[in-house]
């Protein structure tokens, strides 16, 4: 673990321009392929760029077709996503301790009030034999997600990025999702919510999940679009002390964690051999596990954290 | 039995209610009126009020509901079904089927619109509609059943519209409505066809919808991944189980209106005995579906199966469980299968007793499987583990029965409970000044 990213310590604002950079990469080498493929004659007198491809092979690509399909920031819609993007989390078990600095500070930032949480961090034992560990869980944004399947108005829905997100303008609050989501993620604002004036003044966008939030529709985690949109990482994943989480573009096949070190996803999922949680009901979550061996923290320290019945911790001032 | 015409038509003619009827109706809408109170708060203040919360996302409003839909089917079993293989005896009892079913299915759409968090947003479901989700599915069959089952219900009355239009000749605004309400019917030759042919057409059409409304209402659940909904035996299930609550229910109106308007002459013992005889075997179908339904899982008893089936069986819900299972199933059948037990008021009784365990067995379905779900429970109000409805559920579920009592009491108020012209026309009486009645 340790040796395979000590030369790749970099910033987080670093990553997010590699990210940004390579997505540009990735859709120029498309139009490449289309431009080829279309009017091959055009190729010979273009003034061209030397850009590298996903698997590391060099190409020369003509200026127009990167400018043509330069990606702007006007183009963004939330229901559409990030162009040419597919985001990831790797969720590292092995260092998680409870410490619940990611329910917080989403619960924070995402005003949630009232007994509720979108993030969970379960107390797990798989048979009487094994090791109890401690396992964060939030909406998996599920590549064949249930909730959208049977959610009668379009109210939820999946983005080409790969988040799923609610529009809380549109739900009618039949809870169906609710019902087929087998991870129990999503929540239901059975009253008012009452999350103060930041949130509530705030022009609504399904993106920026409870912002605000409305009764007699449904909550869940958003992976936070709106820092991703920013170039930052997700609540959870910089609020964590100890790395547990790490997010990216599996495009990019990185992912970097609260600390700012990035790994490469592929040889991270093959190293610590990743899985999906439920992996036989067919939902391809996005959301990967590194199972809890080798632990650099004890199970034990997370139990004073741990409320069987009690709610989670409230955001101050509500 | 040599009823006359005038006899038979004074017989069965809408009555206007005595003292008895009036308490009825002002129970139901005290009743009502309750429950209006409360949806107004759950309006207000949200789906708060009630006993839901994230894991017991759904209640008795949803079992509620599918009680609805179980008991409408009933009009595609008594009217078409019996219709379509010629059997006669049944003629008595067709209007009745058809008015709760029609009863029921208003208020299956009404009780669904109750759950919603946002009902302000209904039209949603039109303007933007997903035809992959199974609840736009059942907006659109039991749209179609409700309009069906309407025709169904109004083209028999033709006749007999015009019938009460002569009867109530002296009384002129309630002349003059029956008589457009009849559309001009003379009983000439082509309309008689017409009639016919339309009331067999939607006789057939209603079979498949009817089905398709409990099968996509038991889709609702089979969609989802849960233990105890993950079933292929979903459809035929629940469908089995609609044709015994719609059944009990017709008998018990059967019954009650028999007894108040004194209609030994037209539903008499061997009704009930027929009757009974069918609710013997339809209740002896579902309990097959239920040993499908419980058994194999417990047999290979999976985790979560495992789970589920204990709180079933030993456990938090197993009262209940038992309790619908053999009050509402297995008794009756072995009190049925007497000829004693048919008669009219055991068989009232034992209805009672099914249409009971049938409102519970939806309960039994619905909830026990949102409370194991595939992660652990954790962090959350100990209140939010256990389901228990409170005061304003139960006001607004009450509300919706007495809802669907009262548009049944309003039919039977107006419309003749027996057909009039079936009924003559079986009897061999004939209008005896009439010219065009042939």
């Amino acid at each position: 673990m340790e040796k395979e990213n000590n030369s790749d310590n970099k910033t987080r604002r670093t990553f997010v321009e590699r990210g940004l950079k390579a997505g540009l990469l990735t859709i120029a080498s498309g139009a490449l392929l289309a431009k080829v493929f279309g009017k091959s004659e055009n190729k010979k007198s273009e003034e061209t760029i030397e850009l590298m491809s996903t698997d590391g092979t060099l190409l020369q690509v003509p200026l127009s077709a990167v400018e043509h399909t330069h990606e702007k920031k006007s183009n963004y819609n939330p229901r559409e996503g990030f162009p040419n993007r597919k985001f990831v989390m790797v969720v590292d078990l092995a260092k998680c301790r409870n410490a619940r600095k990611c329910q917080s500070s989403c619960n924070k930032n995402h005003y949630i009030t009232g007994e509720n949480a979108w993030i969970k961090i379960y107390k797990m034992q798989d048979n009487e034999k094994s090791a109890p560990y401690w396992q964060p869980t939030l909406c998996q944004h599920c590549d064949e997600p249930p909730c959208v399947k049977v959610c009668p108005v379009d109210a939820t829905f999946k983005r080409r990025d790969g988040i799923v997100l609610i529009d809380n303008n549109r739900c009618i609050g039949c809870r169906f999702c609710m019902a087929a989501c087998p991870y129990s993620v999503r929540i239901f604002n059975w009253a008012e919510p009452w999350q103060g004036e930041t949130a509530e003044h705030t022009h609504y966008s399904p993106d920026y999940a409870g912002v605000p939030s409305q009764k007699g529709t449904v909550d869940k985690c958003d992976f936070c679009p709106h820092m991703i949109d920013k170039g930052e990482l997700p609540h959870c994943v910089s609020a964590c002390p100890n790395d547990v989480f790490s997010f990216g573009d599996m495009y990019e096949d990185t992912v970097a964690n609260g600390s700012g070190q990035s790994f490469k996803l592929s040889k991270l999922l093959k190293d610590r051999a990743g899985y999906r949680l439920m992996e036989n009901l067919g939902t391809q979550p996005s959301v990967y596990y590194l199972p809890p061996s080798d632990r650099v923290v004890d199970f034990e320290e997370g139990l004073k954290n741990y409320t069987e019945f009690k709610s989670v911790d409230k955001p101050e001032g509500v | 039995m040599n009823t006359t015409y005038d006899q038979l038509v004074n017989d069965l003619a809408p009555k206007k209610f005595g003292w008895r009827g009036n308490t009825w109706i002002a129970v139901l809408v005290i009743i009502i009126i309750i429950g209006f109170y409360s949806y107004i708060q759950q309006l207000e203040h949200g789906l708060v009020i009630t006993g839901m919360r994230d894991y017991a996302l759904w209640g008795i409003y949803i079992s509620n509901f599918v009680f609805f839909v179980a008991v409408s089917l009933v009009g595609s079993l008594i009217t078409a079904i019996l219709r379509l293989s010629y059997v006669q005896w049944n003629t008595p009892l067709t209007r009745i089927a058809e008015i709760v079913a029609v009863a029921a299915i208003i208020m299956a759409g009404l009780t669904i619109i109750i759950d919603m968090g946002r009902p302000d947003r209904m039209l949603n479901l039109f303007t933007h509609g997903r035809l992959q989700s199974p609840i736009i599915w059942d907006v659109i069959v039991i749209s179609t059943y409700l309009v069906i089952s309407l025709l169904l219900l109004y083209y028999p009355l033709l006749p007999d519209f015009r019938i009460l239009s002569k009867y109530f000749q002296k009384d002129a605004q309630v002349r003059k409505w029956y008589g457009r309400l009849s559309l001009n019917w003379t009983g000439n030759h082509k309309q008689r066809r017409i009639y016919s042919n339309s009331i067999r057409a939607l006789s057939i059409m209603i079979i498949p919808v009817a089905f398709a409304i409990h099968t996509v209402t038991a889709w609702l659940f089979e969609t989802t991944y849960r233990p105890g909904w993950d079933s292929t035996n979903f459809g035929p299930y629940f469908i089995a189980g609609a044709f015994v609550a719609g059944t009990s229910a017709v008998i018990i109106v059967m019954f009650v209106l028999c007894k108040v308007y004194h209609l030994e002459n037209y539903i008499t013992d061997n009704h009930c005995d027929k009757m009974g005889k069918i609710l013997v075997l339809l209740c002896l179908v579902y309990l097959y579906f239920n040993l499908n339904e419980y058994m194999m899982p417990t047999y290979k008893s999976t985790e979560e199966e495992a789970t589920h089936l204990r709180s079933l069986f030993t456990g938090q819900y197993a009262r209940l469980f038992w309790t619908a299972i053999i009050g509402g199933l297995v008794l009756p059948v072995i009190i049925l299968v007497f000829p004693q037990g048919r008669k009219p008021l055991p068989l009232f009784i034992v209805s009672l007793a099914v249409v009971l365990g049938a409102w519970w067995k939806r309960y039994i379905i619905v909830i026990p499987t949102l409370s194991h779900p595939f992660l652990p429970i954790q962090g959350v109000p100990e209140s939010w583990r256990h389901y228990s409805p409170t005061w304003m559920e139960w006001s607004i579920t009450f509300a919706t029965l007495a809802s669907a009592l009262l548009i049944i009491t309003f039919l039977v108020r107006f419309l003749p409970i027996i057909p009039i012209h079936e009924t003559a026309q079986e009897r061999n009486i004939v209008e005896p000044s009439s010219t065009n009645s042939l």
